[in-house]
């Protein structure tokens, strides 16, 4: 579908909507990259820029009751889904304010309140979770739909294989979104996988398969809408994939010196938030004057959260024993 | 009415199913119609009254127990099965990372009410259908184990780890189940119990004293309970009285009941079907020394398997396993040279 059709479809209060929490991603990663260098945040961290388009696109094709599991890159997942910001920089400084209380942590982030699994930081093993969501859903008769985000580099994992045959076997109402931002830690995907779509994949399982422009929101949201409603519709699960890309590292201080200038310049070229705005601004949904408007409000929002979780509680040390069993006190 | 521990898994399955809606079945070979009911019957049957919630699944464990994960989290009560314990080791990622820690992730968000059934015991399958997997779930923190030696206490523990709201492993041994037809065990022990007509529940954490005694405790689960008691037999002609004690859940420990036992008799041997390093025993013989040393009269004693996978040869199979002689004979030097 071409933008301007699917710009008509969503509404102009969406778009904004949608090109806000883009930005919102793309500021609050920034702002805790740079603490983090300063070395004022705890842990370690691994980043979403470049990516907004993808957990945004998706994520606005959600209802508010349905559930997403994402991976150790959680940040622009949980915000596209709609955890409060406050509550996400609480965690990455280990206060009991934290989404988690302190005891995920950066690659654990997530609220089930929030239609949001707590982060799962072991590669490709969201994606049979997510096969268990819906699962839920389907037994229950609720029309809720479970998604799980991973990487290409899950693609390779025994959990995927399983995980997807047994959803296209039960016929559960889930998506599988596979960002593909091109590298595994620092392993480019070409060195390790032969075929050029991970979508490809899907023809295995007897599933749909689908590709969309990781870096054009409104491809995504369009792509990830229809299988989001083939899932709440029984007409069973897709294979998303969204061709993208990180500019940043893996992790932490990682300069990524293993790709190619050449790359990195190609795909900043196609920064999602940048091609979003000059659609907004052809189609004048926004003018500069609103543009700079959105970007302050964010910042004073990024201040205050930041500023919440530096001055929220630690956690007691005796808390370590809280929180484990549901039922029963942990042994000491 | 009597039941094998099989036919008495069958019922409270039936039972927990009939009376709670979320609870549903996943495993292979579980219910499919002319097969198995799983690898030893325990689930025969139960796909005609409940067709959509006994979920036969693709030969995938790490499917399995992430999916019993994701739909647990959503408000559902798994039962997920492997055919033999063993395999349980394909599904480590989702067992131990996964179902075992997201509820603490989450920082309480959350709860993961799955219930792992995993058969275990030596025998005569060579090594990797044979391992007795307690050690290496001991020491992860987030999961209770149970493992129950009788039907009545098969039952009365299925029933609690249904209806806990924290992840259950639960052992049952080969040799007890009392499977028949196709599935039967050969060298199998009668663990049948009579069952009583009524909605019971065996305490998760609760362990059970099987015979008492005054000379020595002796401390073992499943196959090695039914052992420990035909050793007791055996020591009564030496004048000897054993207090067999059957833990019933591994994790967490009835340690005032294990305590209590050992301040009477002052000597402890614990009997183990897995190999002696980094065992159940070095952790219950660990906190008898830490707890209660001034009562021992003698060291704390272990008889378990070698330190070496378990072997298929019938003659090495039965040296694998401690014998209820061996154990006999063990427990006749504690008790007569301290």
């Amino acid at each position: 579908m071409d933008y301007k059709s699917i710009i008509q479809k969503i509404g102009s209060k969406k778009a904004i909507g949608m090109y806000n929490k883009m930005l919102e991603i793309r500021q609050f990663e920034e702002k805790i990259r740079f603490l983090f260098l300063e070395g004022k945040m705890p842990g370690t961290i691994h980043q979403y820029i470049g990516m907004e388009a993808c957990a945004v696109g998706v994520c606005s094709a959600l209802e508010e009751d349905d559930v997403i599991a994402s991976t150790h890159r959680p940040h622009g997942h949980a915000i596209a889904k709609g955890i409060p910001i406050k509550e996400i920089a609480s965690e990455l400084y280990g206060k009991v304010t934290g989404c988690c209380k302190g005891k995920g942590g950066s690659m654990h982030i997530g609220d089930i309140e929030k239609g949001m699994l707590p982060a799962i930081a072991i590669v490709g093993a969201n994606i049979p979770i997510t096969v268990g969501t819906a699962l839920a859903f389907k037994l229950k008769r609720e029309k809720r739909v479970a998604v799980s985000f991973f990487g290409e580099g899950a693609s390779n994992e025994g959990a995927f294989h399983e995980g997807l045959n047994m959803a296209a076997v039960y016929n559960v109402p889930a998506v599988f979104v596979c960002e593909n931002n091109l590298y595994g830690a620092s392993t480019s995907i070409r060195k390790v996988t032969k075929i050029e779509n991970i979508a490809d994949r899907s023809s295995s399982y007897g599933m749909k398969g689908v590709v969309a422009d990781g870096m054009d929101v409104l491809d995504v949201y369009d792509k990830a809408s229809k299988a989001i409603n083939d899932a709440r519709s029984g007409k069973g699960p897709t294979l998303l994939e969204l061709k993208t890309f990180r500019y940043c590292g893996h992790s932490r201080r990682d300069p990524s010196n293993y790709i190619p200038k050449e790359e990195k310049q190609h795909w900043k070229a196609k920064d999602s938030i940048l091609n979003f705005e000059k659609i907004l601004l052809q189609e004048k949904i926004i003018d500069k004057e609103v543009i700079e408007e959105l970007k302050a409000g964010i910042d004073k929002k990024i201040e205050e959260a930041i500023k919440f979780g530096q001055n929220s509680p630690e956690p007691k040390p005796e808390d370590t024993y809280n929180d484990l069993y549901a039922t029963m006190e942990v042994p000491k | 009415m009597r039941l094998s521990i099989a036919e008495a898994l069958r019922k409270a399955i039936h039972d927990e199913m009939e009376r709670d809606e979320s609870v549903f079945c996943i495993g292979e070979d579980i219910g499919i119609t002319g097969g198995f009911g799983g690898a030893f019957t325990v689930t025969l049957g139960l796909e005609k009254d409940f067709r959509e919630r006994i979920i036969d699944t693709p030969i995938s464990e790490i499917g399995i127990f992430g999916v019993a994960c994701g739909a647990a989290i959503m408000g559902m009560r798994p039962i997920a099965d492997v055919e033999y314990g063993d395999f349980l080791f394909c599904a480590m990622d989702q067992i131990i990372n996964q179902i075992a820690k997201l509820r603490y992730i989450s920082g309480g968000k959350l709860k993961v009410p799955i219930v792992m059934r995993a058969p275990v015991g030596v025998t005569g399958r060579g090594a990797q259908h044979a391992q007795c997997l307690e050690p290496y779930f001991i020491s992860c923190p987030g999961i209770k184990i149970v493992a129950p030696a009788t039907a009545y206490d098969a039952i009365g523990l299925l029933r609690s780890a249904v209806r806990d709201d924290d992840p259950v492993l639960m052992f049952e041994h080969k040799l007890l189940y009392g499977s028949k037809g196709a599935r039967a065990e050969s060298g199998g022990i009668d663990a049948s119990s009579e069952i009583p007509d009524k909605d019971y529940t065996v305490p998760i954490g609760k362990g059970i004293t099987r015979r008492k005694g005054k000379d020595v405790t002796i401390i073992g689960s499943l196959l090695m309970m039914h052992y420990s008691l035909q050793a007791a037999k055996i020591l009564e002609v030496d004048g000897i009285q054993c207090e067999v004690i059957d833990p019933r859940t591994l994790f967490p420990l009835d340690t005032d009941l294990i305590f209590n036992s050992i301040k009477k008799t002052g000597r402890v041997v614990i009997v183990e079907e897995s190999p002696k390093q980094g065992g159940i025993g070095a952790e219950i013989g660990t906190q008898v020394a830490e707890n209660i040393p001034d009562y021992l009269l003698a060291p704390v004693t272990r008889i378990a398997a070698p330190n070496t996978p378990a072997p298929f040869s019938p003659v090495m199979e039965k040296f694998y396993v401690p014998q209820p002689e061996k154990i006999a004979d063990a427990i006749r030097t504690v008790v007569t040279n301290h």
